[in-house]
């Protein structure tokens, strides 16, 4: 596992997206972290302005990003500061030294020159004079000195590739791509890329570093790419509509850090997808409510303080009984929090906030590949049951890469729309208020459709005609209504599975969303020595599988470790009625698989373990 | 489309619940009659409102109807003309609603040329919440939350539009019934964003407020209807018209009469123009009537369909999208 650190403007995330690249097409398993700033360019060279990539690669199944790197690339003395404390003894450190100047120094708030107190005594510690070699390896190509030393990146990318005995071309021909028309800065970062890989091979490196060669990951058979989350959300946004045959709006307004998927879908014309950049979070909702009443697929996204202000607007889509997708991509908070920092704090808000008693569906991704089939799931529930849908995913999802097993387009069902009850003898008020028995969603009837005109609104209807209706026993039979068809939607979802371990025993790890990938690993790892703990992830967040509470049932000890102070633990004492324990952090750093573990058997570890859910099992 | 359509045809058969005598009753009448005029389709014409008592609108007409939440209409109504263009889709809104809680929706949806009809009903008053001052309420308007007279500033619907970039002004009078009807059909044969903003009495809670430029009797001197290419003249038999006055770079009322060729005449283009009629107030100016300002540019959705170029159709598919970068086999 390896990190890469620097200024924000050292190009930190771009080498280690580069390195990703590579190591898929080496055949190698991986996860990443980008770890970076709110600030686009804070000062150089301070520990603010710290710029972070972590990769972890290899041969086994790789769900995380990793916890503790094996390996870190400090661009300057601030990006050392404020990730040495990540890294184990015995860690591979390289410094740019150029940069270990008095003043760089002093800007990451080092009084003294960290290779000269013995604070890295305990580090295998590789300095590089990385600028100065960069300067030299593309001298030839006449750049300007800012230029020129903006090629640093990629040869410190070509020290790594050779570090983890990794090719040179995938990366040498995105940069004939990405700089075509630039000749001059396109050949000066391949000769830096070639620079930074020879100067690896070199003899008086070789003894200092170890080749890290990653092995081939023993994946299923099939075709793979590397997927973002925002990359497989907007891809099963398309499919969504595909599978639907309408075409989608997407309705956004920039926010940190849901905008990548505003990004994507701009790029996904060709698939039906049409983006609108509103005016404000309210507009970007309403818009998209517009566009579900015209019959397009209305989807709407933002981050937690962007949710915020169209909840009132999602009341109105659950009154009028209209589709909508709301993707959340939660951060730290609350207000402004830590807008690039990772958090799963907005399942509150998803399933119990907005005024009056007003349900909707809510959905989590787990991965960025599962991003696409949650997509598909979240409006296909919209459609079937004509109803706001959420869909949560976070900040490290939206940015965290892996390698994913294209998914085959004709394995998914079609998405049905509700078809309109010919019914000759009824108004056409009441045709588009005549729900369907199963799931209680209304036909989709839009402008544009002869003989069909209707009105809808925010006030409350009538349940059968659809007219305004103040009548107190119609509004109670209306609220049991948006009740019972949310809550229909488990009718019509898969049972809870379990990811690891078996259907019962002593302690079930539950989570949701972003924290899959370590609770597998943590559980996984447990259960190769100890017995009785599963890993059971939930995806149906609202409403729960029909078999969640029984599978439940079956562990003594519910442990629910979320990056927020007890979301999900609360769902489950509330809409089933458990006992859990907690495991909560909340730093905006993603959980280490070590601390999962201590955690874990700890409880497990506890002699006699108390039978947490009342009633006999035996 | 079998018989043409009467402006009954274009009534719900819902019990309309506006305060007996309000300004609202008339303009519903002249929309349904202007609405069989111009031949709308029912199916394909959509009336959306945000919150207030204009926003009650779309129950009262026979087509599509959206009554959504406060201020949110153009936001609401530019996501359904993005998503079908082919729709007539009307905003009806209030002055609270459009240039209070929305603001900036009405802004952007002006600025961008949304092809949407704006009807801004202003009566200067919240009516739904009892009596409230609103944002076009003049200085010292006397209201439950204003007994000592409310001291914030008015805004004028037609300068804020003109302000945010839009292409068609107009206004009218809730029961001038030629004057509104004109306007209606000048609306719905443009494309882009229209504002009517229509002067409407509240009867209950700011009868009147109106009074000094819609009364009858003096109707004829405190109003001026505007033509495009026709001299800016007003008063008996057009006696009085409006100079340009260089100096002041403002406009003065003149004795039509006797210098007929100093008079202006009304170019709906030129936004100048526009602006000194929309700032024209009673008693010193006439009121200025009808489409103010007309200077039609590319729509928000013509440019919209021009950048997608697929117009939301789907010409590629997800299978190949999927594999649209470097992939691997694993066997």
């Amino acid at each position: 596992m390896l990190r890469f650190a620097g200024d924000s403007g050292d190009g930190v995330q771009l080498m280690g997206t580069q390195f990703v690249a590579s190591t898929a097409l080496a055949g190698s398993d991986f996860a990443t972290f980008p770890d970076y700033p709110a600030e686009i360019r804070a000062p150089a060279g301070t520990t603010f302005g710290v710029s972070a990539y972590q990769i972890n690669l290899g041969s086994g199944p790789i769900t995380t990003a990793g916890d503790a790197p094996q390996v870190l690339v400090a661009f300057n003395p601030a990006a050392l500061k404020v990730n040495l404390p990540l890294l184990r003894e015995g860690a591979l450190v390289v410094v740019n030294t150029d940069s270990f100047t008095g003043r760089g120094l002093a800007k990451a708030g080092y009084d003294e020159d960290p290779r000269k107190t013995g604070s890295l005594d305990g580090y295998q510690l590789v300095e590089v004079d990385v600028t100065r070699l960069t300067l030299e390896a593309v001298k030839p190509f006449g750049l300007s000195k800012s230029d020129a030393g903006r090629c640093k990146n990629f040869w410190a990318l070509g020290m790594m590739l050779w570090m983890f005995g990794q090719d040179l071309d995938a990366i040498e021909q995105w940069l004939e791509k990405r700089f075509a028309n630039n000749d001059s800065v396109r050949e000066a970062n391949i000769a830096a890329l070639h620079a930074g890989h020879a100067y690896g091979e070199t003899a008086e490196l070789a003894a200092a570093i170890p080749q890290l060669a990653a092995s081939r990951a023993r994946f299923a058979p099939g075709e793979y790419r590397g997927v973002r989350g925002s990359e497989a959300l907007a891809l099963g946004l398309a499919a969504a509509g595909e599978l639907a045959e309408r075409p989608l709006l997407f309705c956004s307004y920039p926010i940190t850090p849901a905008s990548p998927l505003l990004h994507q879908l701009a790029r996904l014309g060709h698939l039906g997808v049409g983006v609108f950049q509103a005016e404000d979070e309210i507009a970007a909702v309403c818009s998209a409510i517009g566009a579900s009443y015209s019959g397009t697929i209305g989807v709407t996204s933002s981050s937690g303080p962007g949710i915020a202000l169209k909840t009132e607007a999602i009341g109105l889509a659950i009154s009028a009984e209209l589709p909508l997708v709301v993707i959340d991509s939660q951060r730290g908070g609350p207000s402004t929090g830590l807008p690039t920092k990772t958090e799963q704090s907005d399942l509150y808000m998803a399933v119990y906030g907005r005024n009056a008693d007003a349900p909707v569906p809510v959905l989590a991704a787990r991965s960025p590949g599962d991003c696409f089939e949650v997509a598909i799931e979240a409006v296909r529930i919209a459609l079937r049951h004509m109803t706001p849908v959420f869909l949560l995913t976070d900040g490290y999802l939206a940015n965290a890469a892996e390698p994913w097993l294209i998914p085959d387009m004709a394995s998914y069902a079609p998405i049905q729309t509700n078809s309109v009850a010919a019914k000759p003898d009824a108004d056409a008020q009441s045709t588009a208020f005549d729900r369907a028995p199963d799931s209680l969603g209304r036909p989709w009837i839009v402008p544009g459709m002869a003989g069909l005109m209707h009105r809808i609104g925010g006030l409350e209807k009538d349940a059968r005609t659809g007219h305004i209706s103040y009548d107190s026993d119609n509004h109670q039979a209306m609220t049991h209504l948006r009740a019972a068809k949310v809550a229909s939607v488990a009718d019509f979802i898969p049972d809870q599975p379990v990811s690891v371990g078996a259907e019962q025993g002593r302690v079930a790890v539950v989570g949701w969303g972003s924290t899959y990938g370590a609770l597998y690993q943590a559980v996984r790892r447990i259960a190769r020595s100890q017995e009785g703990v599963s890993h059971i992830h939930i995806r149906y967040l609202n409403p729960f599988p029909r078999n969640l509470g029984a599978l439940l049932a079956g562990f003594d000890r519910v442990v629910v470790p979320e990056m927020n102070m007890g979301q999900l633990a609360t769902l489950l004492r509330d809409k089933l009625g458990l006992e859990v324990v907690q495991f909560n952090k909340v730093t905006g750093q993603p959980f280490l698989i070590d601390e999962l573990i201590e955690f874990i058997m700890e409880l497990l570890g506890e002699a006699a373990l108390p039978r947490i859910v009342q009633g006999d099992r035996s | 489309m079998s018989a043409a359509l009467t402006a009954k045809d274009f009534a719900t058969e819902q019990e309309v619940r506006w305060c007996p005598g309000c300004g609202d009753y008339a303009i519903l009448k002249a929309v349904t009659r202007a609405l069989a005029d111009v031949g709308a389709e029912p199916e394909n014409t959509v009336f959306v409102s945000g919150i207030g008592c204009a926003s009650r609108f779309p129950y009262y007409i026979e087509t599509y109807g959206f009554h959504t939440i406060h201020g949110r209409a153009p936001a609401i109504a530019t996501g359904v003309k993005l998503a079908n263009p082919e729709l007539d889709v009307w905003v009806v809104t209030g002055d609270g609603d459009g240039l209070s809680i929305g603001g900036n929706h009405l802004l952007h949806a002006l600025r961008r040329n949304v092809g949407l009809k704006i009807l801004l009903f202003n009566n200067e008053v919240y009516g739904l919440t009892k009596g409230q001052y609103s944002p076009t309420s003049r200085l010292g308007t006397k209201t439950p939350s204003s007994p000592g007279g409310s001291f914030d500033m008015p805004i004028s619907p037609g300068l804020f539009a003109l302000g945010a970039g839009a292409r068609f002004i107009a206004r009218a009078i809730d029961v001038d019934k030629p004057g509104l009807g004109a306007v209606l059909q000048a609306v719905h044969a443009y494309e882009g964003a229209a504002l009517v903003e229509i002067y409407q009495n509240c009867i209950v809670y700011n009868d009147n407020v109106f009074g000094a430029f819609t009364s009858k009797p003096t109707a004829a001197d405190t109003q001026i209807s505007v033509k495009h290419g026709q001299p800016l003249t007003f008063g008996a038999a057009g006696s009085k018209g409006l100079q340009f006055d260089a100096r002041t770079m403002q406009l003065t009322v003149i004795d039509a009469a006797s210098s007929p060729d100093d008079v202006l005449v009304h170019d709906e283009r030129n936004a100048t123009l526009a602006q000194l009629l929309l700032s024209m107030e009673a008693p010193e100016f006439p009121v200025a009537l009808g489409v103010i300002y007309q200077n039609p540019a590319e729509s928000f959705e013509a440019a919209f369909y021009r950048n997608h170029a697929t117009q939301l159709k789907r010409t590629g598919s997800v299978a190949d999208a999927l594999r649209h970068t470097n992939t691997w086999v694993v066997k």
